[in-house]
């Protein structure tokens, strides 16, 4: 078409309203209609999954943030190890039913003994005093026979030789996933897989998070980090900064291969935490090859990396990830198999979490995660059967969720009808607020000025009334604290002797919270009587540093205003972004903060560590954001740490636990309880805090799923027919005025066939 | 016209480079290397050695955009500004913090996008052009004064309340459509049809007014009048004349629109579940990954200027008076 014609007929291009144009796009739509209509037939029209899928063994789960690292080394964040856990099988795990949390074996033959040796390498009996012990050893034996999943990565000729270890760009070049290899291979886990992996803790190009606690205590750690970054830099300057780096060429002394099945760690002094790491993916076997693999040039650049595609011997194995929309786990046909528990706690029977005992799991095919970042549409598809579990958000909380007579959650009487149930659990967690021990107000300078500094910690400790809080801004979901450690952690106390008694009074059988005057009391002994300084006569002053928030929490800040106003004290809220709050925490520029605690293991030291003098924010970038130091708590928990769980240690713990709830340098908060929904299909359900790989032990009852996503999704057509009728009836006097306009008109439309305007009347 | 179009080319490099001054001055003003570090290896147990290495790796150890510790040129080349910069104008956006490779998840997230954009996008041109006429050829009746009603009412409302209303609506309660997700193929065609009639919608008040306001001006213009008395019907009058000569300022809102329909939408997106470059960027902007903010203001840009060029050569498609020196 010439320029001229162009511009002719562009009007008419863009904006068909030509008749013959309208009929044809009429067709088209009504083909479309059809298509479309055809392709949801077998499935719900607002089904998001195809209709092929229908009636399979899968779980369906939403993720609203796309995990960062799915290597074993680096990923930490709960939503990374929801899927690592699936994959990779460290040495041990957790028993999915017993509480207190018990370690057991996973890939493990058996639970490893920890031997004790002094400095000149002589064994020393296991109850030897901890200062004797110069290195503690871990003998691992894993079970044989293990194979790891299908992957190109082990992929081999007739000759043995590896098909994909020597890519050319030409081999790849029509690449784009990992699923794009037409073949794939396997072997045998080995111990020198685990080996790898403790060694890769220290590899300079991977960031591990654990690096500079396990560097304290496997022997050698720290070392060959620096071995490995020498040869790193000799290595990579010659070949590209991506070049593969063969671990196995530079032998680490505190993780050694012993046999094919059995591998050695050397642990630092005594550690007894040291066995709760072994549950964790940090320390999973992870193949040679994996990372030979990945490490070829023009990988990266299509985004086939370890980080992104991991290798495990688990029970599932990622066949699908694109984390922008979809990330797909499907049975690893290679797993080793495992039995479902055949014992749990006394309640578990009752539940029917033992019905399953003995049987070969995983039960479930395959787990589909799909994105939805928004609540809203999470929420909407789990009550349309498209999810199978939700968590409760504020917004929909009081449609789940109501309050028995006795104060007991549960589900309101429309998820009941749907046959929902609530399972709830308090986590291993702790939301607390911190007073900076730095702070010349709320931590003190002189002996005297710590003394006041205390006491109007205490007084604050009384007057801010967290029953409150947690019945208001939690909707109920959770339990005041009376210290750090949580519930189901050991070495904490229930009833009266775990009750904080500078802040509660016990009275028939229950904890009270002191009454204000005597918050008032300690705030006058504190030199503020009434909220005004003795001294100057100024009012008290307060500076609570927060991160940026919505307009949802101003209500719990103005909250938490009025609690320091029944001491007439005034608390200014600094709302800050989270960058520069936590760089007002590492500078010890906070004054009151608020902060909180999930825990890595089952064990009172991953709390208490968080007020350990040395692990201070301020100079040693540790854990401690509120810098508290007591010599006495310090030198306990030294003593502590290094305990296995005894009467002795829980004499300790109650010690340490006094010293800090006098010193009150933590109002303590209070300990999240996590609300989950399921759907009557969704079986073997136990809320576990602390283990992660439960997928496998999930059941679903795919026929009652289907039945109930029928009945739930009925399509409503009447709306439809409403618009059109509602169309027709404003279009009707709309065509009747444009037809009498248009026969009044002298010239009309121009024929298609001839191209002449009708003529009317005498106008020409 | 060749002429012209090599001058704008030439000078949309210092917007560009001005573009990217602003960008990267606005994130570094939020955030520091090191919060970006602290962002990516996570909250807990990060040493500050493990956050020098982070920074070393992707070369944000080096001042922000004046190297004072070395001499000559190098005080501005060995900075991050510098390094970052170079590479993205030679069309070379690196790695996300994720280790992500950000070309190809432009090019993999560039295609939902456009598959809600462009028929929103031709739809909406189609539906709102249609509907200023109609308001037009009804003028100064009931059709038109209920139609602007309808049109202020529309716009009055924010286009978050269309989304949450239209799920709420046609997937919730009529169960018509899937409320959120995405497919493969022509499976993607059942979850586009919820946003693309609500991001019709969302838009209608305030094109159709615009159009209305444009085809009103027309149809005062002596031509028309002249159209009228020669005695041509209505229909004619607007869809041959009012709307040809309305082609110029229609086409100044519509071409420009055209390339930044490959960057889709922030919210809908968002709500929508579509992996798109809105999306995208969204993470990107939570995550403070600058690698990935600063790739998409600048391809966000260069879009925009392509789309300011096309739109000056359609002016010279519709009116042959209009020339390109």
């Amino acid at each position: 078409m010439n320029v001229a014609g162009a511009r002719a007929t562009f009007p008419f291009l863009v904006f068909t309203l030509h008749y013959r144009s309208m009929k044809a796009l009429s067709k088209y739509l009504l083909v479309s209609l059809v298509v479309f209509i055809c392709a949801c037939s077998g499935n719900s029209w607002n089904s998001p999954y195809p209709a092929a899928d229908t009636g399979k063994n899968i779980l369906y789960t939403p993720f609203a943030e796309r995990p960062k690292h799915l290597d074993p080394v680096q990923s930490y964040s709960s939503n990374e190890i929801l899927l690592t856990a699936q994959i990779y099988e460290p040495p041990l795990q957790y028993h999915y039913l017993k509480r207190p949390y018990t370690l057991i074996p996973s890939a493990a033959a058996e639970m490893p003994v920890a031997q004790y040796f002094d400095e000149n390498g002589k064994r020393l009996h296991d109850s030897a005093d901890a200062k004797q012990i110069a290195y503690t050893i871990y003998e691992i034996s894993i079970k044989p026979g293990i194979r790891y999943q299908p992957h190109p990565a082990f992929a081999t000729n007739e000759r043995g030789e590896f098909l994909y270890h020597d890519l050319t760009p030409d081999d790849i070049a029509n690449v784009y996933k990992l699923s794009d290899f037409s073949h794939t291979g396997s072997r045998e886990l080995t111990a020198e897989d685990y080996v790898f992996e403790i060694k890769r803790l220290a590899h300079p190009k991977l960031h591990s998070p654990i690096f500079g606690l396990m560097a304290d205590y496997i022997v050698g750690l720290k070392e060959y980090s620096m071995t490995l970054q020498t040869a790193v830099v000799a290595q990579f300057n010659g070949q590209g900064s991506d070049a593969y780096l063969d671990l196995n060429n530079y032998p680490l002394e505190g993780a050694e291969a012993v046999s094919r099945y059995t591998y050695r760690i050397k642990i630092r002094g005594k550690y007894p935490q040291f066995m709760y790491w072994l549950a964790m993916p940090f320390f999973a076997p992870i193949p040679w090859e994996a990372e030979r693999f990945y490490t070829q040039k023009g990988l990266a650049e299509k985004n086939i990396t370890f980080d992104w595609y991991p290798v495990g011997t688990g029970p599932y194995m990622l066949t699908e990830n694109d984390p922008n929309r979809m990330m797909i786990l499907e049975r690893n046909p290679n797993f080793h198999g495992e039995a479902y528990p055949s014992e749990g706690m006394p309640d578990d029977v009752e539940a029917g979490m033992l019905a399953d005992a003995g049987r070969p799991l995983p039960f479930i095919d395959k787990v589909i995660s799909s994105r939805d970042k928004e609540s809203i549409p999470r929420w909407n598809k789990f009550l349309q059967g498209y999810y199978d579990a939700s968590a409760i958000g504020s917004d929909s909380f009081d449609q789940a969720v109501q309050l028995t007579g006795q104060g007991e959650a549960t589900v309101t009487e429309a998820m009941k009808r749907q046959g929902i149930r609530l399972e709830t659990a308090v986590a291993a967690s702790t939301n607390y607020m911190g007073f900076n021990m730095f702070d010349p107000v709320v931590g003190g300078v002189t002996k005297q000025g710590r003394e006041s500094a205390r006491k109007l910690r205490q007084a604050i400790s009384i007057a801010v009334d967290y029953e409150e809080y947690v019945s208001i801004f939690a909707n109920g979901r959770g339990i005041p604290a009376q210290g750090p450690i949580p519930p189901g952690i050991s070495g904490h106390r229930e009833g009266e002797k775990g009750t904080n008694p500078i802040v509660y009074d016990w009275v028939n059988g229950r904890a009270r919270r002191k009454p204000i005057e005597a918050a008032k009391a300690l705030l006058a002994e504190a030199g503020y009587p009434n909220g005004m300084d003795a001294k100057t006569g100024a009012p008290l002053v307060l500076y609570f540093d927060v991160t940026a928030r919505g307009i949802d929490d101003k209500s719990s800040l103005d909250w938490m205003r009025k609690q320091f106003q029944k001491l007439n004290i005034q608390l200014v809220v600094r709302s800050t972004d989270y960058n520069r709050f936590q760089d007002k925490i590492r500078k010890g520029n906070a004054q009151i903060f608020e902060w909180g605690w999930n825990a890595d293991y089952p064990d009172p030291e991953n709390f208490l560590f968080l007020l350990h003098g040395p692990q201070q924010k301020v100079g040693n970038e540790g854990e401690n954001a509120s810098n508290y130091s007591n010599p006495e708590y310090d030198r306990l928990f030294e003593q502590m740490k290094n305990m296995e769980n005894s009467p002795e240690r829980q004499q300790i713990i109650d010690r340490m636990i006094d010293i800090l709830r006098h010193d009150a340098p933590w109002l303590w908060g209070y300990h999240p309880k996590d609300y989950g929904l399921y759907h009557a299909w969704y079986g073997n359900v136990k809320p576990n805090r602390l283990s992660h790989n439960n997928i496998k032990y999930f059941r679903i009852d795919t026929e009652l799923r289907e039945r109930k996503r029928q009945e739930w999704n009925e399509p409503v057509l009447w709306p439809i027919g409403l618009g059109l009728i509602v169309l027709a009836a404003g279009l009707a006097p709309a065509v009747a005025v444009y037809r009498r306009r248009e026969r009044g008109a002298g010239i009309r439309k121009r024929e298609p066939e001839t191209g002449k305007p009708h003529q009317r009347g005498g106008i020409a | 016209m060749l002429n012209y179009i090599i001058r704008r080319v030439l000078y949309a490099i210092p917007i560009l480079i001005g573009v990217n001054l602003i960008t990267f001055t606005l994130f570094f003003v939020v955030n520091s290397p090191d919060d970006m570090a602290r962002m990516q290896l996570g909250i807990k147990r990060v040493t500050p050695e493990a956050i020098t290495k982070w920074k070393q790796e992707r070369g944000y150890d080096k001042p922000l955009m004046f190297n004072d510790a070395v001499e000559g040129t190098e005080k501005f080349t060995r900075t991050i500004f510098f390094e970052k910069s170079v590479a993205m104008f030679a069309f070379d956006f690196g790695r996300a913090d994720d280790g992500r490779d950000i070309a190809h998840e432009i090019k993999t997230r560039m295609l939902p996008s456009l598959a809600i954009a462009l028929p929103v996008f031709l739809l909406g041109l189609f539906v709102y052009i249609f509907f200023a006429l109609t308001m037009v050829f009804f003028r100064a009746t009931y059709v038109d004064f209920w139609g602007v009603v309808l049109c202020v009412a529309l716009m009055s409302i924010s286009s978050l309340f269309y989304i949450i209303g239209g799920q709420f609506l046609i997937s919730k309660m009529w169960h018509l459509v899937p409320i959120s997700g995405y497919g493969s193929g022509w499976n993607a065609a059942k979850f586009l049809v919820l946003p693309v009639i609500i991001g019709v919608i969302s838009g209608a008040g305030a094109s159709t007014r615009w159009y209305r306001t444009i085809f009103l001006e027309e149809m005062g213009k002596d031509y028309v009048r002249t159209a009228r008395a020669k005695g041509l019907s209505e229909s004619l009058v607007l869809f041959r004349h009012v709307l040809r000569n309305a082609m110029i300022p229609i086409l100044t809102g519509a071409v420009v629109l055209i390339p930044l329909l490959f960057l889709g939408s922030l919210i809908a997106e968002s709500f929508f579940g579509i992996p798109g470059l809105g999306s995208y960027t969204i993470d990107a902007i939570n995550s403070q990954d600058f690698a990935v903010v600063r790739a998409m203001v600048f391809l966000g840009s260069l879009l925009y200027i392509i789309g300011l060029i096309l739109t000056d050569i359609s002016y010279t498609l519709v009116d042959p008076r209009v020339r390109l020196e």
